[in-house]
């Protein structure tokens, strides 16, 4: 089952990233706030289970795809 | 005979970079310092203490040492140091410790988005651990930096926690935090006082030829502290 994981620097968390983002935005003329910059993560699970993928996906970013200290994440289930 | 030499190793991934300097640092300062290659299962029998050098470990994928994380050997460092053994992460070793959990706060991306390479000045507020036996307190250190994810974060309730633990015992001097870490932390010493973790690089200021031989204080308290631990064994 394939999924798509998206990462964020949690609220609070100074984001550079974004802010280097959100001022080329403005140079081009975009009224734009709050850019945040993050990252995301395609990944092929091997279940047809939607909860097992998503128990699973969540294992995955608790481990590795996430730091909860300076992180938050989504899960979006494609359907097959 | 001369002093005994203590067993420091130096861990090694594909991508650390720093390796052989710490490794020259620590020898130069007392100590044997084999470089252990991260499928290694065991640390040597003999270890003392652990360095954990800068680089790149993994090429940083992910994010910083997020992946070099999981590697065989730091199952064996985290076995070392759960038993009260002394470890030292530089740079990327710091990275490392703090995904592994073993040090508080995460490291992120420079608030300048650069890559900053210079010497910085530092304080340095306790000198009862075995990282910093060899300074005197409020000491002002000079080691150079060369990072682009030395950013320390940790939220309002954790810093004031480890604040007063006097965790936070390595800070850049005022208008000098090269990254825009929290209450300007340059490095942090783990609740137990036995794995500490900082951003500057020692290893590259142990001779006044290379501009500071400050960082010689900080190898050198953790070698002194390692022989230590050896003819307590004995």
């Amino acid at each position: 089952m394939k999924a798509t994981v998206l990462v964020r620097p949690k609220p609070g968390i100074l984001d550079p990233q974004g802010q280097a983002v959100e001022s080329s935005l403005r140079h081009l003329g975009f009224e734009v706030s709050d850019a945040r910059v993050g990252r995301l993560v395609d990944v092929d699970v091997a279940t047809d289970d939607k909860a097992d993928a998503l128990a699973q996906i969540e294992r995955m970013c608790e481990q590795l795809l996430t730091n909860p200290l300076i992180e938050s994440y989504e899960i979006e289930l494609e359907q097959a | 005979m001369s002093e005994p030499r203590p067993v420091i190793p130096v861990i090694v991934w594909p991508g650390s970079n720093d390796d052989r300097d710490a490794q020259l640092a620590l020898e130069r300062l007392g100590a044997e310092s084999p470089r252990i290659w991260h499928t290694d299962e065991e640390l040597p029998r003999e270890t003392a203490a652990v360095v954990l050098p800068g680089g790149f470990s993994y090429g940083d994928y992910l994010r910083c040492g997020a992946i070099a994380r999981f590697s065989p050997v730091l199952r064996a460092v985290e076995a070392f140091a759960a038993e009260g053994g002394l470890v030292l992460g530089i740079c990327n070793g710091f990275q490392i410790l703090t995904e592994a959990g073993l040090l508080p706060g995460a490291l992120r991306p420079n608030a300048s988005l650069s890559f900053v390479c210079r010497d910085v000045p530092l304080y340095i507020e306790r000198t009862d651990t075995p990282f910093t036996s060899r300074c005197f307190e409020g000491q002002e250190l000079t080691i150079p930096v060369k990072h682009g994810d030395g950013c320390w974060f940790a939220d309002e309730g954790l810093l004031g926690e480890l604040d007063a633990n006097g965790q936070l015992m390595l800070r850049y001097a005022a208008g000098a935090n090269p990254n825009g870490a929290v209450a300007d932390v340059a490095g942090v010493l783990n609740a137990d006082g036995n794995v500490f973790g900082l951003m500057p690089h020692p290893e590259h200021a142990v001779d006044p030829l290379l501009g500071s031989a400050d960082g010689a204080l900080i190898l050198g308290s953790l070698v002194d502290a390692a022989r230590l631990s050896l003819t307590a064994a004995v």
